[in-house]
This record gives structure tokens, C-alpha cells and sequence, in this order.
């Protein structure tokens, strides 16, 4: 589930992208990840679930992902993940 | 002789979960979609459920590179159909409501216009009589997400002439599938076989004998299979998978195909699988 720590995540921080998708890989995967893991290699979660994780990063950090974004190798690792947030936030503000 | 050319213009009726999805393989292709549906709400969400899937679908690196996506155009008016080459219905899988959208569409189209009815297992030669044209009549069992999965089942009826046929294969030719076509019966191949095994999955997990996980293990680690029987249970809903074993069970007789208890129970408490958040398996969605 989403908790409210989850939607006043900071983009800013690194940190704070990072442990606002550990937390959410956890409570919809019920197992704990490290943020270098390839989650889709084998044994690990189905390509689809790759949708479920852009529809988390852009309510969350109310970026849009979209056009050569949409890459399955940027959903990878949660790390590849917070480059593409902070990158995607920080191009939205300026 | 000429090859037909595929359709330019595709009409979907229905904007449930195959309706947009078929829809989002259309657009991705470079194909326009009129996608009809008679519930405004219904209708007011697609556009977002359609991009969304081709989100996904881009995603998987699943459309063909470079195209420009179709127009989309969505009402509610049955003349929403007139200028289609080809029609798919995709509404619910019930026979009644598919013979009832069928039979408004119908009267729409031009004649030699193939009208296709999605269905995962109620027989065509059922529908037949709902239409104008039967020769221009025939059944498609695009798999969910029908833009991921690369065959599809085209079902031909008893009076499906091979005009319809060919320009449904053009047209699934252009949107990048393979069309492997069957006879006409209950569930035809996939779902007659399929369906009544993910109810003794069901079954298996009603009688203690093993969770969901485990029993999806075994298909997927035992036997080699992509997805285990429950998983895919979620992913085609469990609504769904209850209407067609009613068809089933309705035609066949099959006791192995009346619904389990426990698949029943879920669609009661709302859990209908990857669409609403819960089935077998839990994707985030509220508790009901």
C-alpha cells in the first residue's frame, strides 16, 4: 500500500527517491530489494510489474515518463530508477 | 491474385479491459480506432486506459518502431462504426449483450465489412443470428494484454465466408500478429483446455492441498510453463474466467467446468484480479 511518507517523497534527494521505492517494492513484492538488483532478471519480477513502478514514480514524484524514457532497462534497478526521477524533476523545474 | 488490403479504419465496441487494449495495439500500429461503448463513463476513462497501455506496450519494446500512432476517437453512437473496414466487438462476455451490441452494429456497417466478436468461448455460430451479413461474421481470442502476446486465435463459423477471413488476417497481419485458425465450439482450443485446468488449480487451492505460489511454481518451475495457472487467472480476471466457465460448463456439461467455490467467493468480495488490484495475488489494490 502507499502511504503518505511515500507522496511527500523529495525528487531532490536521492535518498529520499531511493527509500520511497524501497518501500514500495517491498509492500507490493512482500520481500526486500537493494537498490543495485536487476529486478526482472531471472527469479525476480515480471516485466509488466515494470508499468505498475512508472505509474508509482509519476504519481509520486509527479514527473511524466514518456517517449525514449520508456525503456525497460531504466526500471531496472531502483538506482536507475532515482537517475530518472531526479533527471526528470529537475528538467521539469528548471 | 491482389493481396486485400488491410483495414484502415478499426471499430471497437466496448471499452473494457480487451476493448482498450485491443485498441492500443491498433493505434501503436498506425491503425485509427473508433472504440464505441454506451456507457459515457466507461467511455470517459478510455482515452487514459488507452495510453496507458501504450505506454506499456512501448514499454516492452512491443510496437513497431517509428510509427505514428492512429487517431482515436471514442462515442457512444452506434454511426461511430459507418466508415470501418473491420469491427470488433469486445464487450462483455456474456451472449445476450454480445448479440445485443452485435445486432445494433450491425445495420452500420458496409456490407463485406468483417464483424468480428472478441470472445474467449462463446461459440460464433451462437452469435450468427444476431448479424445481417453472416459470411461477413467471425470470432477472434485475443490473449490480455493482446498487444504483448504475439498469436491470436480467429475462430471461423459455420457461415464465415473467406473474404471475411482474409481481411482479418490482413489486418492482424498489419498489426503484427499471427493468425492460427480454428473450428468453432465452446472455449474453441484455448479456453476448453485451458479454463477448466485453472478451475482444478482453483480447486487444489481450496482443498488445502497447496497456496497459490506453490501451485504456480510447480507450472512454472516444474513443468516450464511462462505463468502459472493462478497468475494467469488474475491477469484474464476472475470474472472473466467465471463467465467463460459458465459458457463452458452451460454447452459441455463438463462438471470440471462449473466454477469453483473460491473463484466465486473472490468475485463476490471484489477481488477480480490484476485489474482491480487483487485476485490470487495481491498488485496494490484496496482492500475490499
Amino acid at each position: 500500500m502507499t502511504t503518505s511518507t511515500d507522496r511527500s517523497a523529495e525528487p531532490g534527494s536521492a535518498a529520499g527517491a531511493e527509500a520511497s521505492l524501497l518501500g514500495f517494492l517491498a509492500s507490493r513484492t512482500k520481500k526486500d530489494w537493494d537498490a543495485d538488483t536487476d529486478l526482472f532478471a531471472s527469479g525476480g519480477l515480471s516485466s509488466l510489474f515494470a508499468m505498475e513502478l512508472v505509474v508509482y514514480l509519476e504519481e509520486t514524484f509527479d514527473i511524466e515518463i514518456a517517449g525514449a524514457d520508456l525503456r525497460l532497462d531504466n526500471f531496472r534497478t531502483v538506482t536507475r530508477m532515482v537517475s530518472l526521477v531526479r533527471r526528470l524533476a529537475g528538467s521539469g523545474s528548471a | 491474385m491482389p493481396e486485400t488490403q488491410a483495414a484502415q479504419t478499426l471499430a471497437v465496441i466496448g471499452a473494457g479491459v480487451m476493448g482498450c487494449g485491443i485498441a492500443a495495439l491498433a493505434l501503436g500500429s498506425g491503425v485509427r480506432v473508433a472504440l464505441l461503448d454506451i456507457d459515457e463513463g466507461k467511455l470517459g476513462q478510455a482515452d487514459t486506459k488507452v495510453k496507458r497501455h501504450l505506454k506499456t506496450a512501448q514499454l516492452m519494446s512491443a510496437l513497431p518502431a517509428g510509427t505514428v500512432p492512429g487517431e482515436l476517437v471514442t462515442t457512444t453512437s452506434a454511426s461511430g462504426a459507418a466508415d470501418a473496414d473491420l469491427v470488433i466487438e469486445a464487450v462483455t462476455e456474456l451472449a445476450a449483450v454480445k448479440a445485443a451490441a452485435l445486432a445494433a452494429i450491425s445495420p452500420v456497417v458496409r456490407p463485406g465489412t468483417p464483424i468480428v466478436s472478441n470472445t474467449s468461448s462463446i461459440p460464433i455460430d451462437e452469435l450468427t443470428e444476431a448479424v445481417a451479413r453472416p459470411e461477413d461474421f467471425l470470432g477472434t481470442h485475443f490473449m490480455n494484454p493482446p498487444y504483448l502476446i504475439q498469436t491470436v486465435e480467429v475462430i471461423r463459423g459455420r457461415r464465415t465466408g473467406d473474404e471475411a477471413l482474409r481481411r482479418l488476417h490482413a489486418l492482424l497481419g498489419r498489426l503484427g500478429r499471427t493468425a492460427v485458425t480454428v473450428g468453432d465450439g465452446p472455449g474453441f482450443v484455448t479456453s476448453r483446455v485451458l479454463h477448466p485446468m485453472i478451475n482444478d488449480a482453483v480447486r487444489v487451492v481450496e482443498e488445502g492441498t497447496a497456496i497459490p505460489e506453490v501451485v504456480d511454481a510447480l507450472f512454472v518451475d516444474c513443468l516450464g510453463h511462462r505463468t502459472g495457472p493462478l497468475r494467469t487467472a488474475d491477469l484474464i480476471g476472475l470474472d472473466n474466467l467465471a463467465d467463460s466457465l459458465h459458457v463452458l460448463y452451460e454447452r459441455t456439461g463438463d462438471a470440471g467446468c462449473a466454477p469453483r467455490p473460491l473463484l466465486l467467493e473472490k468475485i463476490r468480495a471484489g477481488d477480480l484480479g490484476r485489474k482491480s488490484g487483487r485476485g490470487f495475488y495481491d498488485y496494490g489494490g484496496p482492500r475490499s
